[in-house]
């Protein structure tokens, strides 16, 4: 059950929405310059994917738009603490998008880490050249994996990590025996470990 | 303290627990997990990757209502990040959420040899989580799964049909799978087990036991 718009062989895993170094320029603008101009900026580059992360956990537009504003905040006011050597910013926010999504619409507690393997001692301003470099290539190496996975198993993984389902609901949703799901996400996820092997 | 662990989550466990779509006990023994185990901390971390990259890949929705600036909208309460691992041997991540180390838990006797303590899980939340003690030698009755069932070893080791894990390993048991752990004859054993569903404990102290402590 692939939507129209998230096919395998989707142009939009090829191409990324800002690139990595835009990105990371965007949220060191915000570190230096709180202002209006640059939260809208940074609201109009990722406040529709977040909040189409949001509706997929089947919540009205109301709460969408809350949590929205909400993780956009916190990349905000977090943005100083942001090293690009640890990670992209679309990983950084991903990560809070998903803890706030645990938090506030399950009502769980979120168990994955959040801050401490993005924020870093170093200032904003003085990247890690070449950790920066295999940051940006771990990103590269994760869209082309994604570009490759056969439809199947692309379907288990973005029911797991976009509508943050269970294996067993996903089994139930796509009518296949539990053991089917959880080889699928297997298989995608050994290629893409082998595909960041050498980054270690 | 890696380099001692052998066994780790199933991949596809790893990556519900990166997704943010592991049922919270489940999360909450990965999480222990991942805290001792560096190699699992790096999958992770990885597999986070995948996460950004996909929510930035799918289709966008601009009907966003309004934005209003940061300043007049705080993010409410936030939890603070995780401690670095202790030389406790409890786990950073448990011992923080819960405010317990080794010496304040209150264990009760589930049986001979047997000791239990749950933790609570947040309101709506399914399943099961609680940190089990088993004297040395001792075994833990034969019990069956609702599915899926994680355990964490975190003080001295065990030993069941599949092998034998000691500190920092995890036995991620898929559906219907039956197994007897018996604690090592030297240390016996202290874990943290959770499952989805409430455990179906079919040995005597299993039935024994069953309708006071709900195991």
């Amino acid at each position: 059950m692939l939507s129209a718009n998230f096919t395998a062989r989707s142009p939009l895993w090829a191409i990324p929405v800002m690139t990595a170094a835009s990105m990371t320029n965007l949220l060191s603008l915000i570190a230096r310059d709180r202002s209006d101009a640059a939260f809208r900026r940074l609201f109009e580059e990722y406040g529709p994917r977040v909040r189409s992360f949001m509706l997929r956990q089947g919540v009205d537009a109301d709460v969408a738009d809350d949590l929205t504003q909400e993780t956009l905040t916190i990349v905000w006011q977090k943005a100083a603490l942001y090293s690009p050597e640890k990670g992209a910013a679309s990983t950084w926010i991903f990560t809070i998008a998903r803890n706030l999504r645990i938090d506030r619409i399950r009502q769980q507690r979120p168990w994955q880490e959040l801050t401490d393997q993005f924020a870093s001692s170093i200032p904003s301003d003085m990247p890690l050249p070449d950790v920066q470099l295999d940051e940006q290539q771990r990103e590269t190496r994760v869209r082309a994996v994604l570009a490759e996975l056969p439809a199947d198993q692309l379907e288990a993984v973005r029911l797991a990590f976009m509508d943050g389902l269970p294996h067993s609901e996903i089994a139930e949703k796509l009518g296949l025996p539990l053991g089917t799901v959880k080889s699928r996400i297997r298989l995608a996820y050994n290629k893409l470990r082998s595909a960041l092997e050498d980054l270690r | 303290m890696s380099a001692h662990i052998r066994h780790h989550p199933d991949p596809a466990t790893l990556l519900s627990y990166a997704a943010g779509a592991l049922a919270e006990p489940l999360a909450a023994v990965v999480a222990g997990h991942v805290s001792m185990c560096s190699r699992c901390r790096e999958e992770v971390r990885d597999l986070e990757v995948l996460g950004g990259v996909m929510m930035m890949a799918g289709r966008p929705d601009d009907r966003i209502a309004s934005i209003s600036s940061p300043r007049r909208h705080d993010s409410g309460k936030e939890r603070p990040a995780f401690a670095a691992p202790s030389a406790e041997r409890l786990p950073a991540p448990i011992a923080a959420a819960y405010g317990l180390s080794f010496d304040t838990i209150s264990w009760r006797r589930l049986g001979p040899g047997v000791w239990h303590h749950r933790l609570a899980l947040s309101h709506g939340a399914r399943g099961d989580l609680r940190l089990l003690k088993i004297s040395a030698g001792r075994a833990m009755p034969d019990h069956g799964h609702g599915g899926e069932e994680l355990t964490l070893v975190l003080d001295g080791a065990y030993a069941d049909q599949t092998g034998e894990y000691r500190a920092g390993d995890i036995q991620d048991v898929n559906e219907d799978i039956e197994h007897t752990p018996v604690a090592d004859r030297g240390m016996g054993c202290i874990c943290l087990i959770a499952s989805e569903q409430p455990a179906r404990f079919k040995g005597w102290i299993g039935r024994l036991f069953q309708p006071f402590t709900g195991m």
